[in-house]
This record gives structure tokens, sequence and C-alpha cells, in this order.
């Protein structure tokens, strides 16, 4: 009895540290989240009580008058991001079902091996491949195409460089596709088959079953691995300082070069000695935290509004 | 029950034993020691800190080999910038902060600063255009302003073809690479434009990083010249050394004396020369735009940065012992990798600097 009984607060004793253990654990990440915050906060504060609100809508960057705004870098890292995702979720959607869906083992096992290879490449390799190999590419072939077809648009305007938001988009769409479709992969395999064949016993075809059944079912799943390469593509640094031209103006043609938030942190930090201009990129950087944190906001909400409304399998 | 106090107490009884021992061993043991310190210090010297500008890091880093080598002085030179030397030097966390820009007199008297001139290198136009051979391109001083400041479109511009008559020069348009990251050659480039041009100078100015009035930025010299390489058309600035190890092709630029130059150790040596470092004010000599026939317009010294009051004399004493030692055999070395090493005139008044305005607790450091 005695024994037992001992035993017992011994385990409601360990219980209860694992669980302070836990506890301090998981706190440690809301206290670093809060921690970042503030410190970016105070950090950038001269800038913020200088420029107000009016850093995010100016464009001018100039390190001589000491006038910083934010729209140039805001502008790049939304174009660039979203070109990325335009190319990158239907590709990967596209293989992620492949792979699923039609491939027999044999090449779905290494084509999934190639992919998760992929993701492991470090950024500074893209950045690289892309300057030396990918932007003489693109300037010799691919851009000035686009030009003779498409040059009435402004967006395929202006001389082809090979440098410049274009490629840094394209750039960022080959690094985030593994991880996208990697996660769509599992998704779409976590479909039971149960529910897949018994679409196919009705009579649909494989593309009415993809359509209606593995879709469908897993949407949040793949609303999820979207947003997952989101945040990586509204973040990535070195792959897009290396090719997007970084420079400070907004223009309307994705031939031109741009900057993003994080090239631009990437390439002036070292050398802003003065107050104002140290405090502008920090802020900078508050602003990419900002952005960071709503996105993940936002891909919650309605993540959790579709599972709600479709009622998704995932 | 009995046992283990049995145990414990033959372990205490070892633990004492062996406290003891220990602590007997103790002085003995840090005599030794300090007798080692000793021998150590004589033999192996000091440390020297610093940091800054990239410029200046190659022969920087030949120099302190070969003295390490002669003297048993060690240095260590981080490569951050020379906006980051300032800032280091600012907090006294390096013995000498390194700049490729000059620092204003007030400025440095308001720190507490003395700046004196290192090395004397050279920033070079460099073009990437189909069939132009490096230093086939003769440049005005109205056309290069004009091309950075975007007002000339294309190579087949007709300014640039009646400078540039037996060229053929292709219907492409310019693309203007410049340095992404605050730089001491940006500094250095804009200075220049600055003096030439008085739209660049209304408009954009003199600075490490400034508003570019258009084109692309490439990030660290390395950055600059792999656009310029990548990109037809484009035409961007790099260090002399630079130019060379990359086989770009470099630009004739017209002097003051209106003469075309190119850049040539030689013609960085004619710039040095023509300027004025006895009178110059805490060496604020910018060696852009001298005057000389030979004189390679685009010219400009690195600095070395010092407290005019040293805490330890004798780490400030080494320091100058490897400047004194750079300026007087380090030449060879200097020429080797591309720079123009420092004349011996401008040698001998940074010496008197050194005597009339270094000072540790009141005592003069270089005698």
């Amino acid at each position: 009895m005695t024994a037992i009984r001992k035993k017992s607060a011994g385990a409601s004793k360990s219980d209860l540290v694992y669980r302070l253990v836990a506890v301090g654990a998981a706190a440690v990440v809301l206290i670093l989240m809060a921690g970042l915050m503030l410190e970016l906060t105070v950090n950038s504060w001269p800038s913020i009580r200088k420029f107000g609100v009016g850093f995010l809508g100016s464009t001018s960057w100039n390190p001589v008058t000491e006038e910083f705004g934010a729209l140039s870098s805001i502008f790049g890292t939304l174009v660039s991001t979203a070109i990325a995702m335009i190319i990158a979720v239907p590709l990967s959607l596209l293989i992620a079902l492949f792979l699923v869906e039609l491939a027999p083992p044999a090449i779905s096992r290494p084509v999934g091996y190639a992919i998760e290879l992929l993701a492991a490449v470090p950024s500074i390799i893209f950045g690289m491949w892309g300057l030396f190999v990918f932007a003489p590419f693109m300037a010799d072939h691919v851009q000035p195409v686009l030009r003779d077809r498409l040059g009435f648009l402004p967006l395929f305007d202006g001389p082809p460089m090979g440098i410049g938001m274009l490629t840094a988009g394209i750039i960022l769409a080959l690094m985030v596709l593994p991880f996208i479709t990697a996660v769509v992969r599992d998704v779409f395999r976590m479909v039971p088959p149960v529910v897949k064949e018994a679409s196919y016993g009705m009579g649909s075809t494989t593309w009415e079953v993809t359509r209606r059944v593995t879709v469908k079912y897993g949407f949040s799943g793949l609303l999820g691995a979207v947003f997952l390469g989101l945040g990586r593509a509204v973040g990535e640094t070195m792959a897009v300082t290396f090719v997007i031209g970084n420079s400070h103006d907004v223009s309307s043609s994705l031939f031109a070069a741009g900057n993003s938030i994080a090239s631009t942190l990437a390439n002036e930090f070292t050398e802003a000695s003065e107050p104002v201009y140290l405090s502008s990129l920090i802020e900078l950087g508050l602003v990419l935290f900002v952005m960071t944190l709503l996105i993940q906001i936002a891909a919650q909400l309605w993540i959790r509004r579709v599972a709600q409304k479709a009622g998704g399998g995932l | 029950m009995k046992k283990e106090i049995k145990r414990f107490a033959v372990a205490l009884v070892l633990a004492m034993v062996f406290a003891l021992a220990c602590g007997e061993q103790t002085p003995s043991q840090a005599k030794g020691d300090g007798e080692a310190r000793d021998v150590e210090e004589t033999r192996e010297a000091i440390t020297l800190n610093g940091a800054g500008a990239t410029f200046p890091y190659p022969i920087y880093s030949q120099w302190a080999h070969t003295y390490h080598k002669v003297t048993g002085t060690k240095l260590n030179y981080q490569s951050i910038g020379s906006g980051g030397g300032i800032a280091q030097i600012k907090a006294k966390t390096v013995d000498f902060g390194a700049s490729d820009a000059p620092l204003k007199p007030p400025y440095l008297d308001g720190i507490g600063l003395i700046q004196f001139p290192m090395i004397i290198g050279g920033v070079v136009p460099v073009v990437n255009i189909e069939g132009i051979e490096p230093g086939a391109l003769k440049l005005t001083k109205d056309l290069l302003a004009d091309i950075f400041l975007g007002k000339i479109k294309k190579w087949n511009d007709k300014r640039i073809k009646d400078t540039n008559p037996e060229l053929k020069l292709p219907d492409r348009e310019i693309a203007v690479v410049h340095r992404a990251d605050g730089s001491g050659t940006t500094w250095i480039f804009t200075n220049y434009l600055d003096k030439i041009s008085a739209e660049w100078h209304e408009k954009i100015g003199t600075a490490k990083a400034v508003e570019w009035p258009t084109g692309m930025g490439g990030k660290g010299n390395a950055g600059v010249a792999a656009y310029v390489q990548r990109v037809k058309g484009a035409i961007g600035y790099v260090e002399f050394a630079y130019a060379l190890q990359n086989k770009m092709a470099h630009v004739k630029l017209l002097n003051t004396a209106g003469h075309f130059v190119e850049p040539t150790i030689e013609t960085f040596q004619a710039a040095a020369a023509g300027a004025d470092w006895i009178n110059a004010e805490g060496f604020y000599i910018v060696l852009t735009d001298q005057p000389g026939e030979k004189s390679w317009p685009i010219t400009g010294a690195s600095f070395i940065l010092m407290y005019k009051d040293q805490e330890k004399a004798d780490i400030a004493k080494a320091a100058l012992d490897f400047f004194d030692w750079c300026y007087e055999h380090g030449s060879e070395k200097a020429e080797e990798l591309h720079y123009v090493p420092m004349p011996k005139e401008v040698a001998d008044i940074v010496r008197k600097l050194w005597t009339d305005e270094l000072r540790s607790s009141g005592n003069s450091i270089w005698k």
C-alpha cells in the first residue's frame, strides 16, 4: 500500500516537473516573439518619429539627405513574392498530383527524393546559379521574346538585362516549389483511398476524382502548404539579393531592377553608420516582421474558415 | 544502511585528501605559470585589432602576414566596411579603424581621433559592350556624369560617338551598375561626379551610399564586377585591382589637364603627387580630379583612424611600429597587388603627426 502511494506521489511530482519544463519551453517562443517585436520597435523609434506613417508610403531612399521610405522595398517584396507564388503554386500542385495520382512508385519515389533534396539546397546556391547562369539566359532568350510578343504591356517593357524583378520572382518560385510540393504531396496522400474508390465506383474519371475529391478533401492542408511557401518567399534574402538588382525604384516593368526588404537589409546594414539610416533599416525589419505576422494570421483565419465551410478531411 | 555511511565517509576522506593535495600544488603551479607568461610576453608580443574598409584589406592582410613573421606582432583586421570601421573605433572595440572616405577635421576633433593615409588606389569605370576592348572607350567628364545621371540612354548616342569616332558602338541600352552597399569606393566615385557635374552636385552629392538616379546595385566590388560582366551594355565602377583580376574593359577618362588617361599605378601616383599633403588639415585630402597631365581623375586614399589619447601606450606604439614598417618596407607588396604606396614625403608628415598628436597619459608615444 505505502509503496504504491509513494510511487504515485513520485509520479505526480515528475509530472509537475515535466509540465513546468514544457510550459517553460513554450513560453520561450512567446517571450522571444515579444522581445523581438519590442527590440525592433525601440531601435526603429528614431526613424518612426522622424518619418511617421509616411515611411510606408515614400519611395525616397537617400542616405545623403537622410530621407528614407519603405515603399520601394515593400513593393519589391510583394511583387517578387507574387511572381513566385503565381508560378510555384500551380506547378507544385501539378507535380504533387502527378506523384500521388498518376505516377507508378518506380517514378514517384525518385522524383519525391529529388524534390526533398531540392528543398535542402542552400539559398546562396540558388543566388549564384541565378546570377551566373539563369540571368544571362533570361537576358538572351526569355526577356527579348517576352518584349517582342508582350512589349505593349508595361510589364514587359524595358531593356532585357536579365537581372531584375522577374528573374528574382522565378528564382524564388524555384526555391519555394519543393516546399509546397512536398507538403501538398503528403496532404494528397492522406486522402483515404476509400473515399477516392467510392468516387471511382460511381463512375468518375481520374480528373473528376482529383478535382472533386482529392483537392477538395485536402484543401485546407493545401492552403497551409501555400502559406508555408509564401512565408519563405517573403523573407528570402541571399538569392534575391543576387538577382533583383538592388535599386530603390518602383517600376511598372518586371524587367527593371528593384529591391526587397530582406535584400536591402543584407546590402546596407554593415555600412549604415548614421543613426537615422540604421534606424530606418531596423524599421524595414519591423515592417517585414509585421508583414510575416499578418500573413500567418490571415492564413490561420482562412484555413479555419475553409475547414469549417467545406468540411474537408484534414 | 551502515554500509552506505561507510562508503560516504570513505568518499569524503578521499575528496578532502585530493583537495588538500591540489591546494598544496596550486601556489607552485601559479608561480610556474607566471614565469611562463613573462617569457611569452617578451617573445610573442602583442595582437593588434583593427576594423574597417574592405578595399585595402588584401594589402593589409599581406603586410600583417609578413610583419608577423618578422616581428611576432599579430594583426587581426576585420574588413567590415568603412562605416563599420568608424563605428568600431567610436565604440573603442578596436585599436584602429580604417576608412576609404576621409573624415572631416571637425568630426575627427569631436571624437578625439586622428586620421592618416595608408595606401592609394584608383576607381575605374568598366564596361561590357560587344566589340569594345579594354581602354578603347573614351569618356569625357560630361559623358561620364550624364551616363550615371541616366541622361544618356544608349551606347550609340551621338555624343559618345563624337568622342569615339573610331569605335563601332552598338544600338544598345546603357545599364548603369553601382554599389548596393555603402562603400568607400562609392564615396570616391560620387565625389568625382560631384566635382565635375553641377547637376550631380545639386541632386545627388557625395556619400558612401547615394540615391542613384538610375541603374542597379551589386553587393561589393565583386557584385558590381559580376553584374557588369553578365549584363550586356553595362557600365559600372570598381577598384582597379578588381578590373584587372576580372580582365574587364576599363574606360579612358579625360582628366582636368585635358588628356585621356589609362588607369595605371603611374597615373594614380601622378594624382597623389599633386596633392598638398602638408597643408591639408587633418589629412582631409581627396585625390579626385587632381591637376597634372598624367593624373587619373578618380584616385583615392584609404585612411587609418586612431585616438589621440591612447589608454595603452604599448599597444599604440606597436600599431605605429606596424604602420611605420608598412611605409618603409611595404611598397613592393603594395605594387604587386596594384595599390600605390604612400610617397616618402607623405610618410614623413604622418610620422610628425604621430609625434605631435598621439599621447598616452600625457606622454608622446612616437619619438
